[in-house]
């Protein structure tokens, strides 16, 4: 996904820049002005506090142990204002974060998977590269939170979704109806969504989407959407959303 | 129940004194900020005032865990893909004459979503969680979260709302609109803490005998690693070193709580990695979690107290087993099953094990459970539906 190094001069102080920058085509104004909306984020100020480059954060996380990935990087490139490597971060290393937290241990008090939050939040604003790649294939989970309510639907449980997850998802598949008719809380009969919801609630979820903007954010994403594995118009979760 | 810090495990595990506090290092408690706004009449706060108990959080300080009277705030993941767990927590909160609400006011927290994906935004977040929190207020029942990323999502809500007057503002905006308040909890509870509160209550129900039984548990990140002082931390657990949540209740149940090095680590679910790159998800939660366990603790079972845990550490397994044979694999389910198990609950009529993926006959047979005959009641009572004598099983069904 990394744009070849490229020699052209941007910002004498940027560690990206000293190991050659990367995204050459993207003006460094631009790369300034996502990093400012990061930093104007109210919560970027209780996430970032400096840092001892001490690693316990590298030593906490997950994602560290699999990807090309480090926590300390993150916190750094935000604390130096390297506008070059975090723009870089956006594209290459934001989505391996696994969000557990486990970061939080930081003695400087520092929160690197808040800080990734953000970044995301920004990436996805802005349709970078990396939000699209990511968030393909994943456009369903976000149709049913805001039609449904719930995230999370039995009627998931597809054994061409999950071979990973060996037979039981077949079996459960194949019988859902009838196991979910067997379940003694009377919530829970339920395919389509976690549990019964009132028709009032998800009209009160809707307004709170549409008055936050987070549906606008949503019908962005929508325009794009391609992935889907319900395919079919019939059933696809951005009809059901946007009509 | 103790379990000394000196159960610890590991040989170069030497840092076993037991965890002191000082107002020093204390990060200050949001209560008062809480209360000082609700004077302002900036937000409702919903008082615990009903019959409670207080448990041990961090800091030496404590939470009031109301005991019923409850407004039970769902998690999709546990309502849709591992059924038995609501219903345990359910079942015991029956058997034990506690009564509550399951409401279907009642959204997604959403925060799964959010953790994965990041479309969204802090006012949306905020939105959605004190839309909940109104809609339980309204009833005058108080919330106990099922969900640890709930749990965790709506301490950081709540730790954002209280610092950022912009954000309150926006979000009493969009309540408004409503037709509701900005209400906050006094405390935010989670189910799990509700269990270690009720354990000796529990215990006193217990029918089965699980002194033969070892356990390892895997603590839920969000549950006590975001907003780190609101979770339960007991001096006579691991000298206060980590939380007691699950092991508390475990030990409380005659089991073995036996520990492993990689306790601190997150199970692998990743939120995004769950969905769209399994890969991370099987390799973190089978190499970093189920074998270091087998080979340190060599458990029964393992405990946890998260949906996202519950699902990783046991679908993970299969696939494990499919490319080694030898993968050694072990049975998973949350504490609410384990203790429902304990107190006689059915395994799959409650309990719904069959909706799991790593084999767990084995410990019930060590439970001292007929499994096949379990199975046999569960297909008897499904084909009743299918012969449409009735239309669902009901709580009378499922204690045969
Ligand atoms: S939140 Fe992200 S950066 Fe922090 S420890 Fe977890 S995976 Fe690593
Ligand atoms: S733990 Fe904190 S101080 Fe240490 S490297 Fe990570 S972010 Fe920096």
């Amino acid at each position: 996904m990394s744009a070849s190094a490229h020699l052209t001069p941007t910002r004498a102080d940027s560690a990206a820049y000293k190991l050659g920058t990367t995204y050459p085509d993207v003006p460094l104004e631009e790369k300034q002005r996502l990093f400012d909306e990061v930093k104007t984020d109210e919560r970027f100020h209780d996430y970032l506090y400096g840092c001892y480059e001490c690693g316990i954060c590298v030593a906490a996380c997950p994602s560290a142990r699999y990807y090309d990935f480090s926590p300390r990087r993150i916190a750094q490139a935000a604390a130096r204002e390297d506008v070059e490597l975090v723009y870089q971060q956006m594209q290459e290393d934001i989505w391996d974060c696994s969000q557990c937290f486990s970061c939080l241990r930081c003695p400087r008090g520092n929160n690197p998977g808040g800080i990734i939050t953000l970044m995301r939040e920004v990436a996805v604003n802005n349709g970078l590269e990396s939000a699209k790649q990511a968030l393909r294939g994943y456009t369903r989970i976000i149709y049913k939170i805001m039609s449904t309510g719930t995230q999370v639907s039995p009627d998931m449980l597809q054994a061409d979704a999950f071979p990973d997850w060996g037979p039981s998802v077949a079996l459960v598949s194949e019988k859902l109806d009838l196991w979910r008719r067997a379940l003694p809380p009377e919530t829970h009969h339920t395919t389509t969504t976690g549990w019964q919801i009132s028709t009032k609630t998800l009209v009160e979820l809707y307004l709170i989407w549409h008055k936050t903007g987070a549906l606008a954010m949503i019908a962005e994403l929508a325009r794009a959407c391609t992935a889907c594995w319900r395919r079919s118009w019939r059933t696809c979760w951005t009809k059901r959303v946007t009509s | 129940m103790t379990i000394p810090v000196e159960k610890v495990a590991g040989p170069r595990r030497q840092n076993k004194a037991e965890f002191r506090w000082s107002d020093e290092h204390a990060p200050a408690d949001f209560h008062e900020r809480l209360f000082e706004l609700e004077q302002k009449g900036e937000l409702v706060v919903q008082r615990v005032d009903t019959e409670h108990i207080e448990v041990p959080v961090k800091y030496g300080r404590t939470k009031k865990v109301p005991i019923g009277h409850t407004w039970h705030h769902k998690s999709c993941g546990q309502c849709g893909h591992i059924p038995g767990y609501s219903t345990s927590i359910f079942w015991v909160n029956r058997k034990l004459g506690i009564e509550y609400e399951d409401p279907t006011d009642q959204t997604s927290c959403t925060a799964w979503n959010y953790y994965a994906s990041a479309t969204s935004n802090a006012a949306a977040q905020a939105a959605v969680a004190v839309r909940n929190f109104a809609a339980a207020y309204e009833t005058g029942r108080f919330p106990i979260i099922h969900c640890g990323t709930s749990f965790g999502h709506y301490k950081e809500v709540r730790q954002e709302l209280l610092a950022h007057d912009h954000l309150r503002d926006e979000v009493r905006r969009v309540m408004e609109s409503l037709g509701k308040p900005l209400v906050l909890p006094e405390e935010m509870v989670h189910y799990s803490e509700w269990f270690y509160a009720m354990r000796h209550e529990i215990a006193k129900h217990q029918v089965r005998d699980f002194s033969n039984i070892a356990v390892t548990v895997h603590p839920a990140c969000h549950y006590y690693k975001l907003v780190e002082g609101d979770a339960i931390y007991d001096p006579e657990v691991y000298g206060g070193q980590r939380t007691a949540i699950v092991s508390e209740v475990a030990q409380a149940l005659g089991a073995e709580v036996r520990d492993y090095s990689t306790w601190f680590d997150c199970c692998g679910f990743g939120f995004r990695h769950i969905l769209v790159t399994r890969d991370f998800t099987r390799s973190f939660a089978t190499q970093r979690k189920i074998k270091r366990m087998k080979e340190e603790a060599d458990p029964d079972v393992t405990l946890t107290h998260d949906t996202g845990c519950v699902t990783t550490l046991d679908k993970s397994q299969f696939a494990a087993k499919a490319q080694d044979p030898n993968f050694a694999t072990i049975p998973v389910m949350s504490e609410a099953q384990f203790a429902a198990l304990a107190m006689g609950a059915h395994p799959y009529l409650v309990c719904q094990l069959h909706w799991h993926a790593a084999d767990y006959k084995p410990l019930l047979e060590k439970m001292g459970i007929d499994h096949e005959k379990a199975w046999a009641q569960f297909e008897e009572a499904t084909a009743r539906l299918e012969r449409g004598e009735q239309q669902y099983l009901t709580w009378e069904d499922a204690d045969v």
